[in-house]
């Protein structure tokens, strides 16, 4: 070969800036994303960056936040829940329909155990008879709200009850009660998904099932908890919910699943399951609060709210892609 | 630069993070010939040949196709240069059936919609100029792992390539059906399509290609005509120190070994039936047969991962349930499925979990996995298997695929069974590494565990069983026993003989 056609060598270095910043980026976007989010909102309104906001964020966070949680276990597990809002709906209607007999307390446990009881029996019935979970829990979403209809009989079931209002206006050192039922939950879904043999089943199912199934992983089992963790999840923010307005009804929560989900993958869990972790929906559930809160606090018309969210997870889902692509 | 040259590679290197896969090759691939490339496990093949057929960049270094530099940025830029390549694990669409998989993305259309007869008639004239023989209609999902291997061949063809970079097409391929695949191999040489051939069968390399790599820890040691070559010539290019390539003498157990696992009359209705044999501690037993024969039904219907029909399965000579996998893996049986990547391992979870995952339980203080203790011993475990690189850390599927095989077998023997079912154990590992894993399966069975190999190379399966059944259309038709002072019985001949029913 003579030296004239010596072949013009691509210097590495022209090539791999772009791609290594754009892996870095869709891998830990969500943190850039979410900085970048708050140091804009911290400058331009000043009433952002106080104590008293942040925890406001978080408290109007704590709804969403606990149903993102769920759905960060059903999703990593390879499955959808759809019914977490009607789920929602109904432990609020349970819990008031039990306070107004005079057991407050009791109603907002049933309201809970409800919620747990329903994810289970999503659950089973997905595992047993093997049907699409995005399919069943869309139907067994109807179901469960029109049993919420019934429940209510459409009607506003209205407690005077001051116990009643503890959990979704009570107060502990500053912050509502319920953030630390949405802390604590986080805290036990990063145990479960990362400590423990059940966090790591569900991540072998999202992955393949039928690779975990030959692995010995009780498949059917471990997709049953997923959901049981999703129902649970829709039972407490339920709750909270319907204690917060001290009111149980049938049509509160719609939509709450999806916005949800919406926040797991912005955070950059992968709705094709298998991957993902806790810390990514808090980012995710707080970006978008942050978004929504400081949309606020600078006047932008509550309209140009639902653009901006639903840009912001058009964005999210293509940085899932492109980091799929990647490998 | 030669006119015939097809493909020309400069100076080209690719690292993935720190691993350097590709150090500097050069390279020039004749038109119309077989290249073969050579190496360990690792050593940087299918990389190289991800880059000719544009689904790798590479990070230096250029590529030159007809006399022309090529950029690609995806693999259908390739294809626009008639290059595309076969890859080793299969990615066909498993929902569709063999010819919409063939002209996936390239079917007849008129308006935008199919023409499905226009394409049944190309498919014929596909099926006559390539001796194949495949129904169209049938769901790829539902066919053997050789015939899907062939459907990907199909799709090559079908787009007119003019370059294929085959990865380990004939892997898990049984004799006869590689033998089919060499004719077709030919005859596409014949027409003027070049071939990169990368395989771990030297034999194979020799008898079909015209030049041969051989690749080494990212380096290209040597490229030679390949009638200069010998299979001792290439193992020592590719390891750099020479290996024996023949069986070392069976070690027998002893006659009254216990019977540690037992088959009664297994049935599984158009499947398998009245499977029954026993394997003694010790005892390695191969399943010979045809493809579609029953072997793999076999292994399934013992691992409870297929319903069977009728049956009793003992461990120890007690009745074990085995209804699931979960209980099979409690009842000490292992099995190392037939398809790595769809059954054998979860290409997106690390190393670690991977080997860990069947155990969970027994390295877990109740619901919790001891994290310290798991590290420690799957990385233990991965050095003792000569896992490269031995990082429980790392996700599987960036590892070299004979590696990943060596984190199947660790995933198997973190915790020793009592029945190792093996389907296919050397799929796609080299030269070395096969023995290592003919030594492992030894030295198992000399521990007193049963083994159950399954394989199509009946060159593994006699050099390695005491005893062989064969199989036909779901049933075990014959029996060779191998014994120390008669090797007589158990030959290939007889093997194969009773495979076809042949007398
Ligand atoms: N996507 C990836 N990410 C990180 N490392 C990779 C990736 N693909 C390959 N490697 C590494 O590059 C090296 C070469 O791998 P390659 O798959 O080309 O080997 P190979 O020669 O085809 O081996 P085998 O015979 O086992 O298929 C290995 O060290 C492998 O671990
Ligand atoms: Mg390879």
């Amino acid at each position: 070969m003579s030296s004239s056609d010596t072949p013009k060598v691509i210097p590495a270095e022209e090539q791999r800036p772009r791609r290594f910043s754009l892996g870095i980026l869709s891998d830990y976007g969500i943190i850039f994303a979410s900085l970048t989010v708050f140091v804009i909102l911290s400058i331009l309104a000043p009433a952002f960056f106080s104590i008293r906001n942040m925890l406001n964020v978080l408290d109007q966070a704590s709804q969403v936040g606990l149903v993102a949680l769920g759905a960060t276990v059903t999703i990593i597990g390879g499955g959808f829940d759809l019914s977490t809002g009607a789920i929602f709906a109904f432990s609020g209607a349970v819990a008031a329909f039990i306070a107004r007999l005079g057991y407050p307390g009791l109603g907002l446990a049933m309201g809970i155990l409800v919620g747990l009881a329903l994810g289970l029996a999503n659950g089973g019935l997905i595992s047993a008879l093997r049907v699409n979970s995005f399919v069943a829990t869309l139907a067994s979403g109807l179901t469960i709200r029109g049993f919420a209809f019934v429940l209510t009989a459409g009607l506003l079931i209205q407690i005077e009850d001051e116990r009643f209002a503890f959990l979704g206006r009570g107060r502990f050192l500053q912050a509502k009660i319920s953030v630390y039922f949405f802390a604590g939950f986080a805290l036990l879904v990063w145990f479960l998904l990362s400590r423990t043999t059940f966090g790591r089943y569900v991540y072998a199912i999202g992955g393949n099932d039928e690779a975990a199934r030959l692995s010995g992983v009780r498949v059917g089992l471990v997709r049953t908890m997923t959901f049981a963790i999703s129902g649970l999840s829709g039972g407490i923010a339920g709750v909270i919910g319907a204690s917060h307005i001290a009111t149980g009804q049938a049509n509160v929560g719609m939509g709450i699943e999806l916005s949800a989900i919406a926040a797991v993958v912005i955070g950059g869990t992968s709705i094709m399951g298998g991957v993902g972790a806790v810390w990514r929906t808090l980012l995710g559930v707080l970006l978008l609060q942050l978004i929504s809160n400081g949309m606020n606090i600078i006047n932008v018309p509550p309209f140009y709210h639902l653009i901006v969210q639903g840009s912001v997870i058009m964005f999210a889902v293509a940085m899932d892609s492109i980091r799929h692509r990647g490998r | 630069m030669a006119p015939n040259t097809h493909v020309t590679i400069h100076s080209v290197s690719k690292r993935f993070g720190g691993v350097k896969a590709l150090i500097d090759i050069d390279l020039a691939i004749e038109r119309g010939s077989i290249h073969g490339l050579v190496g360990e496990n690792g050593a940087g093949k299918s990389t190289l040949g991800k880059i000719i057929a544009g689904a790798l960049r590479p990070n230096e270094g250029e590529i030159v196709v007809d006399g022309r530099p090529v950029h690609y940025v995806t693999p259908h830029d390739a294809l626009a240069e008639g290059i595309t390549m076969i890859h080793q694990e299969i990615a066909l669409v498993p929902q569709l059936t063999v010819l919409e998989n063939v002209y996936l993305g390239i079917e007849s259309r008129q308006a935008g919609v199919i023409q499905k007869r226009d394409l049944r008639r190309r498919f014929e004239e596909l099926i006559a100029r390539s001796h194949f023989d495949m129904p169209p209609g049938v769901l790829v999902s539902s066919l053997s792992v050789s015939n899907q291997k062939k459907v990907e061949i199909l799709k090559a063809v079908a787009r007119n390539a003019r370059l294929i970079v085959m990865d380990e097409p004939t892997a898990a391929l049984p004799d006869d059906e590689t033998a089919k695949l060499i004719e077709v191999i030919h005859s596409l040489r014949e027409a003027g399509t070049t071939i990169v051939y990368i395989s771990h069968f030297l034999e194979e390399i020799l008898s079909l290609a015209d030049t041969v790599t051989v690749l080494r820890n990212g380096e290209l040691i040597r490229t030679t005509p390949t009638q200069e070559e010998t299979p001792e010539s290439l193992v020592l290019a590719m390891l750099g120190r020479s290996i024996s390539l023949t069986f070392t003498p069976k070690r027998f157990p002893p006659p009254d070994a216990p019977i540690v696992f037992s088959a009664r009359d297994l049935c599984r209705e158009g499947a398998i039936d009245e499977i029954a044999f026993d394997i003694r501690a010790g005892e390695i037993v191969g399943l010979a047969g045809l493809i579609g024969s029953g072997r793999s039904e076999v292994a399934r219907t013992i691992f409870g991962a297929d319903r069977r029909d009728a049956g009793t399965v003992m461990i120890d000579g007690r009745p074990v349930k085995v209804d699931s996998p979960s209980e099979a893996v409690n009842a000490g049986i292992a099995m190392l499925p037939e398809s790595r990547k769809d059954q054998g391992l979860l290409m997106g979870m690390s190393v670690g979990h991977n080997v860990s995952l069947p155990h969970l339980p027994i390295i877990s203080r109740g619901f919790m996995v001891e994290r310290g203790r798991e590290l420690r011993e799957t990385t233990d475990l991965l050095k003792e298997l000569d896992v490269r690189p031995p990082q429980p850390a790392i996700r599987v599927d960036s590892l070299s695929g004979g590696n990943q095989q060596k984190v199947l077998f660790a995933k198997w023997l973190f915790r020793r069974p009592r029945l190792l079912i093996a389907d296919e154990p050397t799929h796609g590992v080299d030269v070395g590494a096969k023995r290592a894993i003919y030594r492992l399966l030894t030295s198992l069975a000399e521990d007193g565990i049963a083994v159950l190999l399954i394989s199509s190379e009946l060159e593994e399966v006699l050099g390695l069983s005491h005893r062989v059944l064969v199989m036909r259309l779901g049933r075990i038709v014959a029996e060779f026993v191998d014994s120390p002072d008669d090797h007589s019985s158990l030959t290939e001949d007889a093997v194969m003989r009773a495979a076809f029913a042949t007398k």
